[in-house]
Protein backbone atom coordinates (compact mmCIF):
# COMPACT_ATOMS: atom_id res chain seq x y z
CA UNK A 1 0.00 0.00 0.00
CA UNK A 2 1.37 3.34 -1.00
CA UNK A 3 2.15 5.56 2.04
CA UNK A 4 -0.08 8.13 0.48
CA UNK A 5 -2.88 6.06 1.48
CA UNK A 6 -2.38 4.95 4.78
CA UNK A 7 -4.37 7.03 7.59
CA UNK A 8 -1.54 8.96 9.00
CA UNK A 9 -0.64 7.44 12.40
CA UNK A 10 0.83 10.71 14.13
CA UNK A 11 -2.06 12.76 14.92
CA UNK A 12 -1.33 16.98 15.24
CA UNK A 13 -2.78 16.01 18.61
CA UNK A 14 0.28 13.53 19.14
CA UNK A 15 3.02 15.70 18.27
CA UNK A 16 1.72 18.36 20.87
CA UNK A 17 1.17 15.95 23.65
CA UNK A 18 4.94 14.31 23.03
CA UNK A 19 6.29 18.05 22.78
CA UNK A 20 4.51 18.83 26.10
CA UNK A 21 6.11 15.81 28.10
CA UNK A 22 9.52 16.77 26.42
CA UNK A 23 9.15 20.63 27.13
CA UNK A 24 8.79 21.75 23.81
CA UNK A 25 7.39 24.46 22.23
CA UNK A 26 6.75 24.28 18.25
CA UNK A 27 5.68 27.07 16.17
CA UNK A 28 2.96 25.77 13.44
CA UNK A 29 4.55 25.11 10.51
CA UNK A 30 7.65 23.26 13.17
CA UNK A 31 4.67 21.31 14.55
CA UNK A 32 3.67 20.00 10.71
CA UNK A 33 7.00 19.36 10.05
CA UNK A 34 7.40 17.48 13.04
CA UNK A 35 4.02 14.90 12.41
CA UNK A 36 5.27 14.44 8.99
CA UNK A 37 8.93 13.28 9.91
CA UNK A 38 7.44 10.90 13.23
CA UNK A 39 5.07 9.68 10.66
CA UNK A 40 8.02 8.65 7.86
CA UNK A 41 9.84 7.23 10.71
CA UNK A 42 6.98 4.87 12.27
CA UNK A 43 6.64 4.14 7.97
CA UNK A 44 9.88 2.64 8.12
CA UNK A 45 9.57 0.65 11.02
CA UNK A 46 6.51 -0.91 9.89
CA UNK A 47 8.91 -1.82 6.80
CA UNK A 48 11.10 -3.70 8.88
CA UNK A 49 7.90 -5.47 10.52
CA UNK A 50 8.33 -7.40 7.65
CA UNK A 51 11.43 -8.87 8.12
CA UNK A 52 11.11 -12.83 9.87
CA UNK A 53 12.45 -12.40 13.21
CA UNK A 54 11.33 -15.81 14.68
CA UNK A 55 13.61 -16.68 17.27
CA UNK A 56 15.95 -13.77 17.53
CA UNK A 57 15.99 -12.16 20.36
CA UNK A 58 15.01 -8.72 21.35
CA UNK A 59 17.90 -6.63 21.21
CA UNK A 60 18.10 -3.30 23.17
CA UNK A 61 22.34 -3.21 22.47
CA UNK A 62 24.52 -2.90 19.20
CA UNK A 63 27.20 -4.03 21.49
CA UNK A 64 27.29 -8.09 22.66
CA UNK A 65 28.12 -7.55 26.45
CA UNK A 66 26.64 -8.03 29.64
CA UNK A 67 27.76 -7.65 33.33
CA UNK A 68 29.90 -4.48 33.05
CA UNK A 69 30.56 -3.50 36.64
CA UNK A 70 32.57 -1.27 38.50
CA UNK A 71 33.72 -2.01 42.56
CA UNK A 72 32.38 0.19 45.43
CA UNK A 73 35.15 2.27 45.72
CA UNK A 74 34.96 5.97 46.09
CA UNK A 75 36.99 8.48 44.08
CA UNK A 76 37.32 11.95 44.05
CA UNK A 77 34.61 14.23 42.98
CA UNK A 78 34.01 17.26 40.37
CA UNK A 79 34.91 20.65 41.69
CA UNK A 80 32.13 22.11 43.13
CA UNK A 81 32.24 25.55 41.75
CA UNK A 82 33.54 24.41 38.74
CA UNK A 83 29.73 21.88 38.76
CA UNK A 84 28.12 25.54 39.56
CA UNK A 85 29.66 27.85 37.16
CA UNK A 86 27.45 25.34 34.72
CA UNK A 87 24.60 26.77 36.18
CA UNK A 88 22.59 30.25 35.18
CA UNK A 89 21.36 30.82 38.69
CA UNK A 90 23.02 30.01 42.34
CA UNK A 91 22.48 30.42 45.87
CA UNK A 92 25.95 29.77 48.07
CA UNK A 93 26.49 26.09 47.45
CA UNK A 94 23.06 25.40 45.50
CA UNK A 95 22.10 25.38 42.56
CA UNK A 96 18.83 27.85 42.05
CA UNK A 97 15.75 26.49 39.66
CA UNK A 98 12.70 28.99 38.83
CA UNK A 99 9.50 28.14 40.16
CA UNK A 100 8.50 24.74 40.08
CA UNK A 101 4.62 24.55 40.28
CA UNK A 102 2.41 25.84 37.40
CA UNK A 103 -0.28 28.59 37.65
CA UNK B 1 -15.49 -2.42 53.39
CA UNK B 2 -12.81 -4.19 52.85
CA UNK B 3 -9.26 -2.68 52.76
CA UNK B 4 -6.58 -3.19 50.24
CA UNK B 5 -3.11 -1.61 50.68
CA UNK B 6 0.08 -2.31 48.91
CA UNK B 7 3.65 -0.37 50.26
CA UNK B 8 6.30 0.65 47.52
CA UNK B 9 9.30 1.14 49.85
CA UNK B 10 12.26 2.35 48.73
CA UNK B 11 15.49 1.72 50.32
CA UNK B 12 19.12 3.74 50.52
CA UNK B 13 21.41 1.05 49.81
CA UNK B 14 24.67 1.38 52.18
CA UNK B 15 27.31 1.29 49.40
CA UNK B 16 30.47 3.58 49.58
CA UNK B 17 29.68 4.93 46.40
CA UNK B 18 27.13 5.96 43.91
CA UNK B 19 24.98 3.79 41.51
CA UNK B 20 26.56 4.95 38.27
CA UNK B 21 29.64 7.00 39.68
CA UNK B 22 32.19 6.92 42.33
CA UNK B 23 31.07 10.13 44.12
CA UNK B 24 30.27 9.32 48.04
CA UNK B 25 27.15 8.85 49.33
CA UNK B 26 27.77 10.27 53.13
CA UNK B 27 25.00 11.73 54.71
CA UNK B 28 24.72 15.38 55.99
CA UNK B 29 27.99 16.42 53.81
CA UNK B 30 28.10 20.32 52.28
CA UNK B 31 25.24 21.06 49.77
CA UNK B 32 26.91 19.58 45.80
CA UNK B 33 30.15 18.47 47.51
CA UNK B 34 29.53 15.32 45.98
CA UNK B 35 28.69 15.29 42.76
CA UNK B 36 30.17 14.41 39.12
CA UNK B 37 29.44 14.78 35.75
CA UNK B 38 27.85 11.33 35.79
CA UNK B 39 25.25 12.02 38.86
CA UNK B 40 24.41 15.47 37.51
CA UNK B 41 23.73 14.32 34.22
CA UNK B 42 26.44 16.23 32.04
CA UNK B 43 25.90 15.23 27.99
CA UNK B 44 28.36 12.36 27.27
CA UNK B 45 28.87 11.04 30.92
CA UNK B 46 28.74 7.39 31.04
CA UNK B 47 27.39 5.56 34.42
CA UNK B 48 28.71 2.28 34.83
CA UNK B 49 26.94 0.40 37.54
CA UNK B 50 28.14 -0.50 41.03
CA UNK B 51 28.51 -4.13 41.70
CA UNK B 52 28.06 -4.27 45.62
CA UNK B 53 24.37 -2.49 44.86
CA UNK B 54 23.30 -5.63 43.03
CA UNK B 55 24.79 -7.57 45.01
CA UNK B 56 22.35 -5.77 47.83
CA UNK B 57 19.99 -6.13 45.96
CA UNK B 58 20.40 -9.55 45.83
CA UNK B 59 20.76 -10.06 48.83
CA UNK B 60 17.43 -8.52 49.92
CA UNK B 61 15.58 -10.62 47.24
CA UNK B 62 16.97 -14.06 49.28
CA UNK B 63 15.80 -13.35 52.22
CA UNK B 64 12.31 -12.21 50.98
CA UNK B 65 12.34 -15.33 48.55
CA UNK B 66 12.09 -13.66 45.52
CA UNK B 67 13.22 -15.26 42.50
CA UNK B 68 16.35 -13.70 41.31
CA UNK B 69 16.09 -13.00 37.27
CA UNK B 70 18.82 -14.23 35.18
CA UNK B 71 18.32 -11.59 32.32
CA UNK B 72 18.05 -8.06 34.14
CA UNK B 73 18.09 -4.38 32.20
CA UNK B 74 17.91 -0.88 32.89
CA UNK B 75 15.57 1.69 32.10
CA UNK B 76 14.88 5.30 31.43
CA UNK B 77 12.05 6.60 33.07
CA UNK B 78 11.20 9.99 31.75
CA UNK B 79 9.44 13.10 34.17
CA UNK B 80 11.12 16.61 34.21
CA UNK B 81 11.41 17.70 38.07
CA UNK B 82 14.22 20.41 38.70
CA UNK B 83 15.78 17.52 41.32
CA UNK B 84 16.71 15.16 38.43
CA UNK B 85 19.26 16.84 36.37
CA UNK B 86 18.92 14.33 33.10
CA UNK B 87 15.18 14.91 32.80
CA UNK B 88 15.26 10.87 33.38
CA UNK B 89 15.96 8.19 36.24
CA UNK B 90 17.97 5.17 34.95
CA UNK B 91 15.47 2.64 36.97
CA UNK B 92 13.91 -0.91 35.92
CA UNK B 93 10.83 -1.52 34.49
CA UNK B 94 10.57 -5.10 32.13
CA UNK B 95 13.21 -6.95 33.81
CA UNK B 96 13.47 -6.48 37.10
CA UNK B 97 16.64 -7.57 39.27
CA UNK B 98 13.97 -9.88 40.93
CA UNK B 99 10.29 -11.05 41.33
CA UNK B 100 7.57 -12.90 43.55
CA UNK B 101 8.70 -13.55 47.25
CA UNK B 102 7.12 -12.76 50.43
CA UNK B 103 7.70 -11.04 53.90
CA UNK B 104 5.51 -12.88 57.17
CA UNK B 105 4.22 -10.62 59.71
CA UNK B 106 2.80 -10.77 62.71
CA UNK B 107 -0.66 -8.64 63.91
CA UNK B 108 -2.33 -9.27 67.15
CA UNK B 109 -0.39 -12.57 67.53
CA UNK B 110 -1.29 -14.03 64.05
CA UNK B 111 1.25 -14.63 61.21
CA UNK B 112 0.32 -13.23 57.82
CA UNK B 113 2.14 -13.73 54.72
CA UNK B 114 2.29 -10.57 52.37
CA UNK B 115 3.55 -10.95 48.91
CA UNK B 116 6.64 -9.12 47.47
CA UNK B 117 5.66 -8.69 43.75
CA UNK B 118 8.85 -6.92 42.59
CA UNK B 119 12.38 -5.65 43.78
CA UNK B 120 14.38 -3.54 41.71
CA UNK B 121 17.49 -0.94 41.90
CA UNK B 122 17.68 2.75 40.91
CA UNK B 123 19.25 6.01 41.55
CA UNK B 124 17.84 9.06 44.14
CA UNK B 125 17.20 12.42 42.89
CA UNK B 126 18.80 15.37 43.96
CA UNK B 127 17.09 17.11 47.18
CA UNK B 128 14.90 20.54 46.75
CA UNK B 129 14.80 23.10 48.98
CA UNK B 130 12.20 25.51 48.16
CA UNK B 131 12.26 29.48 48.86
CA UNK B 132 9.01 29.18 51.10
CA UNK B 133 6.80 26.30 50.87
CA UNK B 134 6.27 24.60 47.08
CA UNK B 135 3.34 26.84 46.08
CA UNK B 136 4.36 29.77 46.77
CA UNK B 137 7.78 29.59 46.36
CA UNK B 138 9.12 31.93 43.73
CA UNK B 139 12.83 29.32 43.33
CA UNK B 140 14.05 26.38 44.75
CA UNK B 141 17.31 25.42 45.50
CA UNK B 142 18.91 22.09 44.67
CA UNK B 143 21.41 20.18 46.28
CA UNK B 144 22.99 17.12 44.19
CA UNK B 145 24.61 15.15 46.81
CA UNK B 146 21.53 12.60 46.67
CA UNK B 147 21.36 12.44 43.10
CA UNK B 148 22.99 9.01 41.98
CA UNK B 149 22.50 7.16 45.57
CA UNK B 150 21.68 3.46 44.90
CA UNK B 151 18.01 3.01 45.43
CA UNK B 152 16.19 -0.28 45.87
CA UNK B 153 12.14 -0.25 45.27
CA UNK B 154 10.19 -3.10 46.60
CA UNK B 155 6.57 -3.57 45.89
CA UNK B 156 4.10 -5.45 48.13
CA UNK B 157 1.24 -7.13 46.61
CA UNK B 158 -1.75 -5.46 47.79
CA UNK B 159 -2.07 -7.80 50.10
CA UNK B 160 -2.56 -5.70 53.12
CA UNK B 161 -5.55 -5.23 55.15
CA UNK B 162 -5.45 -2.40 57.42
CA UNK B 163 -3.37 0.55 58.71
CA UNK B 164 -2.05 -1.48 61.52
CA UNK B 165 -0.67 -4.58 59.09
CA UNK B 166 0.65 -1.74 56.64
CA UNK B 167 2.69 -0.79 59.66
CA UNK B 168 3.86 -4.59 60.69
CA UNK B 169 4.94 -4.95 57.07
CA UNK B 170 7.09 -2.25 57.03
CA UNK B 171 8.47 -2.48 60.88
CA UNK B 172 9.28 -6.64 59.62
CA UNK B 173 10.99 -4.92 56.23
CA UNK B 174 13.04 -2.52 57.88
CA UNK B 175 14.33 -4.88 60.78
CA UNK B 176 15.33 -7.65 57.37
CA UNK B 177 16.82 -4.83 55.83
CA UNK B 178 19.16 -3.54 58.87
CA UNK B 179 20.07 -7.45 59.55
CA UNK B 180 21.20 -7.57 56.09
CA UNK B 181 23.77 -4.79 56.28
CA UNK B 182 21.85 -3.30 52.91
CA UNK B 183 20.30 0.12 54.65
CA UNK B 184 20.61 1.45 57.81
CA UNK B 185 16.53 1.83 58.25
CA UNK B 186 16.71 5.56 59.45
CA UNK B 187 13.09 6.74 58.10
CA UNK B 188 14.10 10.66 59.81
CA UNK B 189 16.75 10.70 57.11
CA UNK B 190 14.86 9.54 54.44
CA UNK B 191 16.98 6.10 54.17
CA UNK B 192 13.32 4.13 53.91
CA UNK B 193 10.97 5.81 51.97
CA UNK B 194 7.34 4.47 52.00
CA UNK B 195 4.69 5.06 49.36
CA UNK B 196 1.38 3.44 49.81
CA UNK B 197 -1.57 2.14 47.24
CA UNK B 198 -4.98 2.51 49.39
CA UNK B 199 -8.27 1.10 48.16
CA UNK B 200 -11.31 0.30 49.50
CA UNK B 201 -13.95 -2.69 48.56
CA UNK B 202 -17.44 -4.36 49.06
CA UNK B 203 -16.47 -6.84 51.59
CA UNK B 204 -15.21 -10.35 49.75
CA UNK B 205 -15.39 -8.83 46.33
CA UNK B 206 -11.82 -9.51 44.00
CA UNK B 207 -12.93 -6.98 41.86
CA UNK B 208 -10.37 -3.61 43.78
CA UNK B 209 -11.82 0.27 43.72
CA UNK B 210 -10.26 3.12 43.15
CA UNK B 211 -6.66 3.44 44.02
CA UNK B 212 -5.18 6.27 46.05
CA UNK B 213 -1.85 6.96 46.32
CA UNK B 214 -0.39 8.27 49.63
CA UNK B 215 2.89 9.46 49.27
CA UNK B 216 5.37 11.62 52.09
CA UNK B 217 4.85 9.77 55.16
CA UNK B 218 8.12 9.70 56.99
CA UNK B 219 7.98 7.52 59.81
CA UNK B 220 6.43 4.63 60.95
CA UNK B 221 3.63 6.19 63.04
CA UNK B 222 2.71 8.60 59.97
CA UNK B 223 2.89 5.60 58.30
CA UNK B 224 0.06 4.48 60.15
CA UNK B 225 -1.69 7.65 60.69
CA UNK B 226 -2.13 8.79 57.22
CA UNK B 227 -3.15 5.55 56.14
CA UNK B 228 -5.80 5.58 58.76
CA UNK B 229 -7.19 8.82 58.07
CA UNK B 230 -6.89 7.41 54.22
CA UNK B 231 -9.42 4.88 54.76
CA UNK B 232 -11.51 6.76 56.91
CA UNK B 233 -11.60 9.77 53.99
CA UNK B 234 -12.15 7.23 51.28
CA UNK B 235 -14.90 4.92 53.23
CA UNK B 236 -17.23 8.58 54.14
CA UNK B 237 -16.80 9.27 50.43
CA UNK B 238 -17.89 6.23 49.24
CA UNK B 239 -21.43 5.97 52.10
CA UNK B 240 -22.28 9.80 50.99
CA UNK B 241 -22.33 8.57 47.51
CA UNK B 242 -19.24 10.10 46.00
CA UNK B 243 -16.98 8.79 43.45
CA UNK B 244 -13.45 8.50 44.16
CA UNK B 245 -10.51 9.75 41.63
CA UNK B 246 -7.45 8.31 40.70
CA UNK B 247 -4.66 10.41 42.17
CA UNK B 248 -1.67 11.05 44.13
CA UNK B 249 -2.24 12.66 47.77
CA UNK B 250 0.27 13.83 50.23
CA UNK B 251 0.23 13.21 53.85
CA UNK B 252 0.34 16.56 56.22
CA UNK B 253 1.64 15.35 59.03
CA UNK B 254 1.38 18.51 60.85
CA UNK B 255 -2.39 19.03 59.50
CA UNK B 256 -2.93 15.31 60.07
CA UNK B 257 -4.77 14.77 57.00
CA UNK B 258 -3.92 13.52 53.08
CA UNK B 259 -4.25 16.12 50.37
CA UNK B 260 -4.69 16.01 47.11
CA UNK B 261 -1.21 16.58 44.84
CA UNK B 262 -1.72 18.93 41.95
CA UNK B 263 -2.22 16.83 39.15
CA UNK B 264 0.38 18.89 36.69
CA UNK B 265 3.36 18.10 39.59
CA UNK B 266 3.48 14.50 37.69
CA UNK B 267 2.59 13.44 34.44
CA UNK B 268 2.12 9.87 34.62
CA UNK B 269 3.84 9.31 31.31
CA UNK B 270 7.38 8.06 31.76
CA UNK B 271 8.02 6.50 28.25
CA UNK B 272 10.33 3.84 29.42
CA UNK B 273 12.70 2.27 27.32
CA UNK B 274 15.83 0.09 27.42
CA UNK B 275 18.83 2.24 28.78
CA UNK B 276 21.45 2.57 25.91
CA UNK B 277 24.44 3.30 28.00
CA UNK B 278 24.10 0.38 30.60
CA UNK B 279 24.47 -3.36 28.88
CA UNK B 280 22.32 -5.69 30.24
CA UNK B 281 22.98 -8.13 33.78
CA UNK B 282 23.57 -11.57 33.11
CA UNK B 283 23.29 -12.70 37.23
CA UNK B 284 25.16 -15.24 37.29
CA UNK B 285 24.23 -18.80 39.08
CA UNK B 286 27.03 -19.32 41.23
CA UNK B 287 27.19 -15.41 42.23
CA UNK B 288 23.53 -15.78 43.58
CA UNK B 289 24.89 -19.21 45.50
CA UNK B 290 27.49 -17.80 47.11
CA UNK B 291 25.15 -14.28 48.47
CA UNK B 292 22.70 -17.02 49.88
CA UNK B 293 25.48 -18.89 51.55
CA UNK B 294 26.31 -15.57 53.32
CA UNK B 295 22.83 -14.78 54.78
CA UNK B 296 22.47 -13.67 58.05
CA UNK B 297 20.13 -15.28 60.59
CA UNK B 298 17.06 -13.14 60.04
CA UNK B 299 14.52 -11.50 62.91
CA UNK B 300 12.03 -14.06 62.43
CA UNK B 301 14.81 -17.15 62.93
CA UNK B 302 16.44 -15.35 65.39
CA UNK B 303 12.71 -14.68 67.40
CA UNK B 304 12.13 -18.06 67.04
CA UNK B 305 15.65 -18.80 68.32
CA UNK B 306 14.90 -16.45 71.57
CA UNK B 307 11.78 -17.96 72.27
CA UNK B 308 13.85 -21.51 72.51
CA UNK B 309 16.87 -20.35 73.59
CA UNK B 310 15.86 -18.17 76.38
CA UNK B 311 12.42 -18.75 76.82
CA UNK B 312 11.17 -15.58 76.60
CA UNK B 313 7.72 -14.67 75.93
CA UNK B 314 6.50 -14.08 72.80
CA UNK B 315 5.91 -10.34 73.18
CA UNK B 316 9.80 -10.22 74.62
CA UNK B 317 11.35 -12.21 72.06
CA UNK B 318 9.30 -9.82 68.67
CA UNK B 319 9.98 -6.46 70.30
CA UNK B 320 14.27 -7.33 71.06
CA UNK B 321 14.09 -9.12 67.90
CA UNK B 322 12.96 -6.24 65.63
CA UNK B 323 16.34 -3.79 66.45
CA UNK B 324 19.31 -5.83 65.79
CA UNK B 325 20.92 -3.66 67.44
CA UNK B 326 18.46 -4.29 70.51
CA UNK B 327 18.79 -8.30 69.64
CA UNK B 328 22.73 -7.80 69.98
CA UNK B 329 22.70 -5.68 73.21
CA UNK B 330 20.19 -8.42 74.99
CA UNK B 331 22.35 -10.92 74.09
CA UNK B 332 25.56 -9.50 75.35
CA UNK B 333 23.84 -8.71 78.72
CA UNK B 334 22.53 -12.25 78.84
CA UNK B 335 26.33 -13.92 78.28
CA UNK B 336 27.20 -12.18 81.44
CA UNK B 337 23.60 -12.29 83.78
CA UNK B 338 22.22 -15.83 82.25
CA UNK B 339 18.77 -14.46 83.93
CA UNK B 340 17.21 -13.78 80.44
CA UNK B 341 13.72 -12.51 81.49
CA UNK B 342 15.35 -10.16 84.21
CA UNK B 343 17.41 -8.24 81.52
CA UNK B 344 14.73 -8.31 78.74
CA UNK B 345 12.50 -6.69 81.60
CA UNK B 346 15.25 -3.82 81.95
CA UNK B 347 15.56 -3.15 78.58
CA UNK B 348 12.34 -3.03 77.30
CA UNK B 349 11.15 -0.43 80.39
CA UNK B 350 14.61 1.42 81.59
CA UNK B 351 16.71 1.23 78.55
CA UNK B 352 13.86 2.07 75.60
CA UNK B 353 12.46 4.36 78.30
CA UNK B 354 15.81 6.49 77.03
CA UNK B 355 16.39 5.33 73.35
CA UNK B 356 14.61 4.82 70.68
CA UNK B 357 13.83 1.45 69.63
CA UNK B 358 14.58 1.79 66.00
CA UNK B 359 17.62 3.84 66.19
CA UNK B 360 20.44 1.71 66.09
CA UNK B 361 23.14 3.62 65.58
CA UNK B 362 21.92 4.90 69.34
CA UNK B 363 21.70 1.70 70.71
CA UNK B 364 25.10 0.48 69.75
CA UNK B 365 26.31 3.79 70.98
CA UNK B 366 24.34 3.78 74.80
CA UNK B 367 27.30 5.09 77.27
CA UNK B 368 24.83 1.44 79.24
CA UNK B 369 26.55 -0.76 77.42
CA UNK B 370 25.11 -4.09 77.68
CA UNK B 371 28.40 -5.35 80.25
CA UNK B 372 27.23 -2.04 82.72
CA UNK B 373 23.58 -3.24 82.56
CA UNK B 374 24.78 -6.93 83.74
CA UNK B 375 27.07 -5.49 86.29
CA UNK B 376 23.91 -3.45 87.76
CA UNK B 377 21.46 -6.50 87.45
CA UNK B 378 24.17 -8.31 89.51
CA UNK B 379 23.41 -5.90 92.61
CA UNK B 380 19.99 -6.44 92.69
CA UNK B 381 20.45 -10.40 92.65
CA UNK B 382 23.11 -10.32 95.23
CA UNK B 383 21.12 -7.86 97.46
CA UNK B 384 23.82 -5.10 97.46
CA UNK B 385 21.01 -2.64 96.15
CA UNK B 386 17.29 -2.64 95.95
CA UNK B 387 15.35 -2.65 92.79
CA UNK B 388 13.87 0.42 93.17
CA UNK B 389 17.36 1.96 94.02
CA UNK B 390 18.79 0.45 91.13
CA UNK B 391 16.29 2.53 88.94
CA UNK B 392 18.12 5.34 90.15
CA UNK B 393 21.38 3.88 89.81
CA UNK B 394 20.33 3.14 85.91
CA UNK B 395 19.78 6.88 85.03
CA UNK B 396 23.00 7.93 85.89
CA UNK B 397 24.70 5.05 84.28
CA UNK B 398 22.82 6.06 81.44
CA UNK B 399 24.23 9.35 81.72
CA UNK B 400 27.89 9.22 82.87
CA UNK B 401 28.54 5.80 81.21
CA UNK B 402 30.31 4.77 84.81
CA UNK B 403 30.07 0.80 85.90
CA UNK B 404 27.27 0.42 88.89
CA UNK B 405 29.26 -1.10 91.17
CA UNK B 406 31.80 2.70 91.18
CA UNK B 407 28.23 4.78 91.46
CA UNK B 408 26.87 2.74 94.72
CA UNK B 409 30.31 2.71 96.17
CA UNK B 410 30.97 6.63 95.54
CA UNK B 411 27.01 7.46 96.69
CA UNK B 412 26.77 5.01 99.33
CA UNK B 413 23.47 3.05 98.44
CA UNK B 414 24.57 -0.18 99.41
CA UNK B 415 21.82 -1.99 100.73
CA UNK B 416 21.16 -2.18 104.95
CA UNK B 417 21.66 -6.00 105.68
CA UNK B 418 23.12 -5.34 108.93
CA UNK B 419 20.49 -6.81 111.36
CA UNK B 420 22.02 -5.38 114.61
CA UNK B 421 22.10 -1.96 112.66
CA UNK B 422 18.25 -2.07 111.14
CA UNK B 423 17.16 -3.51 114.86
CA UNK B 424 18.55 -0.26 116.30
CA UNK B 425 16.57 1.89 113.19
CA UNK B 426 13.71 0.04 113.93
CA UNK B 427 13.94 0.48 117.79
CA UNK B 428 14.03 4.29 117.15
CA UNK B 429 11.15 4.03 114.91
CA UNK B 430 8.93 2.40 117.36
CA UNK B 431 10.04 4.47 120.05
CA UNK B 432 8.94 7.62 118.07
CA UNK B 433 5.53 6.16 116.70
CA UNK B 434 3.35 5.15 120.08
CA UNK B 435 0.48 5.93 118.09
CA UNK B 436 1.32 3.72 115.34
CA UNK B 437 2.10 1.00 117.81
CA UNK B 438 -1.25 2.02 120.05
CA UNK B 439 -3.25 1.13 116.35
CA UNK B 440 -1.45 -2.20 115.58
CA UNK B 441 -2.42 -3.64 119.24
CA UNK B 442 -5.97 -2.66 118.04
CA UNK B 443 -5.50 -4.73 115.32
CA UNK B 444 -5.06 -2.05 112.41
CA UNK B 445 -1.87 -3.96 110.66
CA UNK B 446 -1.83 -0.81 108.14
CA UNK B 447 -0.14 0.66 110.98
CA UNK B 448 2.78 -1.60 110.47
CA UNK B 449 2.83 -0.28 106.88
CA UNK B 450 3.28 2.68 108.14
CA UNK B 451 6.25 2.15 110.15
CA UNK B 452 7.87 0.26 107.35
CA UNK B 453 7.83 3.64 105.59
CA UNK B 454 9.28 5.36 108.45
CA UNK B 455 11.88 2.72 108.81
CA UNK B 456 12.84 3.10 104.63
CA UNK B 457 13.04 6.47 104.86
CA UNK B 458 15.55 6.53 108.19
CA UNK B 459 17.88 4.47 106.29
CA UNK B 460 17.28 6.58 103.12
CA UNK B 461 15.40 3.71 101.17
CA UNK B 462 18.92 1.84 101.92
CA UNK B 463 17.53 -1.18 104.35
CA UNK B 464 16.85 -4.40 102.67
CA UNK B 465 12.98 -4.80 102.56
CA UNK B 466 12.99 -8.67 103.75
CA UNK B 467 15.29 -8.32 106.79
CA UNK B 468 13.07 -5.24 107.98
CA UNK B 469 9.68 -7.08 107.58
CA UNK B 470 11.05 -9.65 109.68
CA UNK B 471 12.91 -8.07 112.24
CA UNK B 472 9.49 -5.67 112.49
CA UNK B 473 7.10 -8.66 112.51
CA UNK B 474 9.54 -10.43 115.67
CA UNK B 475 9.31 -6.88 117.44
CA UNK B 476 5.15 -6.25 117.36
CA UNK B 477 4.79 -9.82 118.22
CA UNK B 478 6.42 -9.26 121.23
CA UNK B 479 4.85 -6.05 122.03
ZN1 LIG C 1 28.87 11.38 40.70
Amino acid sequence: MPDAERPPMISREDVLHVARLARLELSEPELEKMREQLNSILTYIDRLKELDVTGVEPTSHAVPMVNVMRDDVVVPCFPRDEMLANAPDRVGEFFRVPRIIED
Amino acid sequence: MDVVIGLEVHAQLLTRSKMFCGCATTFGAAPNSQTCPVCQGMPGSLPVVNRRAVEFGIRTALAFNCRVNEACRFARKHYYYPDMPKNFQISQYEEPLAEDGALEIDVDGASRTIGIQRLHLEEDVGKLVHEGTLETAQASLVDFNRSGVPLMETVSRPDLRSPEEAAAYLRAFRAVLVYLGVCDGNMEEGSLRCDANVSLRPRGSSELGTKVEIKNMNSFKNVQRALEFEVRRQAEALEAGLRLVQETRLWDAERGYTRSMRSKEFAHDYRYFPEPDLVPLRIDRAWVDAIRAGLPELPRQRRQRFLRQYGLPAYDAELLTHSQALADYFEAATGELPQAKLVSNWIMSELLRVLPADDEAAIRAAKITPRHLAGLLKLIEDGTISGKIAKDVFQKMVVSGEEARAIVAREGLTQLADEPALAAVIDQVIARNPKAIEDFRKGKTAAAKALVGQIMKATQGKANPAIVNRLLEEKLSKI
